[in-house]
């Protein structure tokens, strides 16, 4: 199992919000005055360290990520998170954790992310659709989260679960899917450091079409297995089921990492587009893991991929 | 009514007709050109230009329905119908190889054999070509109208199959491509019911 990050940054080295609201403030004084519109939105509230794990790819920006979903409890077209989403209360929220675990409960929103290091991580994210984006968000380790809960030996799995509130997600008003949404990963998958429980991006809290208020984010899979809006996390004995893998599970498996040599039935898998890049823009090839292969390859050491897609 | 219609419709010069059919096609260039897309403006282009496509082929297999139900006749406009239909197949197709899939043809290859919903699309194209090709007078005159007809009814099989190309596309069973596909299977059926009419006359 991969070593759990432990940065060597402190809390008194994070600059104070103030200092940096201000010089945002400046740059973004200087870019008006450049003439060039800021990206991300000016007023910022959620502090997070930065991490080794980001990538320096460049970004995609606040506008490309919050009007470009996937998120069917909002509707099935691009832009219907955008325009749907407002709908959703976020607070308050709590999260059931349950299953095989030491201390069992409805923990309250706050109470989840007590205690866990925040941090911005810059992460490729790949659409099983074969497109891609990079996003700074802003997290903690799932790891962190299962360790305060205490996994018990015999737990091989963790299950999410989606709201289902179908007043304020308009999609889930359509029996196109089973709802609520359900996702899974392997123990070693879900503690593994890449992977965390995001609570915000580019330094807001997560917009709503995002998935609101604390999702998933497994940055070497298919950008489906990374749950949003969750309230429920259960460590179980048995793979979990996940919504697409039971739709149509000749198109989507229970690990859906990212792999250019397996191709999606419907279409090749081996170049993706970039989101953002423009009309004219060259489709890159896609990594093996998405390009994080030398961080998770180890956890399918002898597995056959093709196999298990 | 009926009557108001049709004579409003003959003062309607069919090359009117092909101008308007063009708009939206000139309106979604102009928006690509203008960052009018949105977040995605190739997939945008790409699905819009499927989805008229798909309503100019409707519009056409309504032609004979109208007319026999309600009386009103779009004869005339048959055959701009049809071509401005063929017209943004080519582009749907072009905005794919060129900006989708960007030339890589070795992936394009495989897509073609082993993508069932891009092999029934291309299909549809192949069956779409030779109807474009013979919708000229000329070529009407020279196959002689009978086997003209029997020829263009290549449309319905073409129709239905980029039907079912627009629901293979998508994920999951979302409502629209149905109701695509319900729209052709629909007048397709008015025409059955027609059948032995038909052989009569």
């Amino acid at each position: 199992m991969a070593e759990r990050f432990r940065p060597d940054l402190r809390w008194s080295d994070v600059t104070p919000r103030d200092a940096w609201l201000s010089r945002r403030r400046l740059i973004a004084a200087g870019g008006a005055a450049a003439g060039i519109a800021l990206a991300a939105p000016a007023a910022a509230r959620i502090e997070a360290a930065p991490s080794r794990w980001s990538t320096d790819e460049r970004q995609n920006s606040f506008e490309d990520i919050t009007r470009y979903n996937n998120f069917y409890e909002f509707g099935t077209g691009k832009e219907d998170p955008a325009a749907n989403a407002h709908r959703l209360t976020t607070d308050p929220w709590a999260v059931v954790i349950d299953g095989l675990v030491d201390r069992p409960g409805t923990y309250d929103l706050a109470d989840v992310l007590a205690g866990q290091p925040m941090e911005e991580r810059i992460y490729r994210l790949r659409c099983v659709e074969a497109w891609s984006m990079v996003v700074p968000w802003i997290g903690f380790e799932l790891a962190g989260l299962l360790s305060r809960v205490g996994v018990q030996p015999s737990a091989k799995y963790v299950a999410f679960q989606t709201l289902l509130r179908p007043e304020e997600m308009v999609g889930q008003r359509s029996r196109m899917i089973d709802w609520p949404y359900v996702e899974g990963l392997r123990l070693d998958e879900a503690m593994h450091p890449l992977t965390i429980l995001a609570t915000g991006l580019y330094g807001e809290p997560m917009p709503n079409q995002n998935g609101a208020p604390i999702r998933l984010v497994v940055p070497w899979k298919y950008g489906f297995k990374s749950i949003k809006s969750i309230v429920r996390i259960s460590l179980t004995a048995d793979e979990p089921p996940c919504t697409w893998n039971v739709l149509q599970p000749g198109e989507y498996g229970f690990y859906a990492n990212v792999n250019p040599e397996v191709d999606h039935p419907r279409w090749s898998q081996a170049t993706e587009r970039r989101i953002g890049d423009g009309l004219l823009a060259r489709r890159r090839p896609t990594l093996m893991f998405n390009g994080y292969a030398e961080h998770v390859a180890g956890l399918y050491a002898g597995m056959d991929l093709a196999r298990y897609y | 009514m009926v009557q108001a219609i049709n004579a409003a419709l003959r003062r309607l010069p069919v090359p009117a007709v092909y101008l308007l059919a063009a708009v939206p096609g000139a309106w979604l260039v102009a928006l690509a050109f203008t960052g009018g897309l949105g977040v995605d403006p190739v997939k945008r282009l790409e699905r819009e230009l499927g989805l008229l496509a798909l309503q100019f082929l409707i519009l056409g297999l309504a032609v004979t329905p109208l007319r026999r139900l309600a009386g009103i006749s779009l004869l005339r406009f048959r055959r701009a119908l049809g071509l401005s239909a063929f017209g943004y197949v080519l582009l749907h197709v072009a905005v794919w190889l060129a900006l989708d899939m960007q030339f890589l043809w070795s992936q394009i290859a495989t897509d073609l054999v082993r993508r069932p919903y891009i092999t029934i699309g291309m299909a549809a194209l192949a069956l779409l070509v030779p109807l474009a090709l013979t919708s000229t007078d000329r070529a009407l005159r020279r196959m002689g109208a009978a086997a003209w007809a029997r020829m263009h009814r290549l449309v319905y099989p073409a129709t239905v199959t980029g039907g079912l190309h627009f629901v293979m596309v998508v994920k999951a069973w979302p409502l629209e491509p149905f109701l695509y596909l319900a729209a052709i299977l629909a007048l397709l059926a008015l025409r059955l019911r027609r059948r032995p009419a038909l052989a009569r006359g």
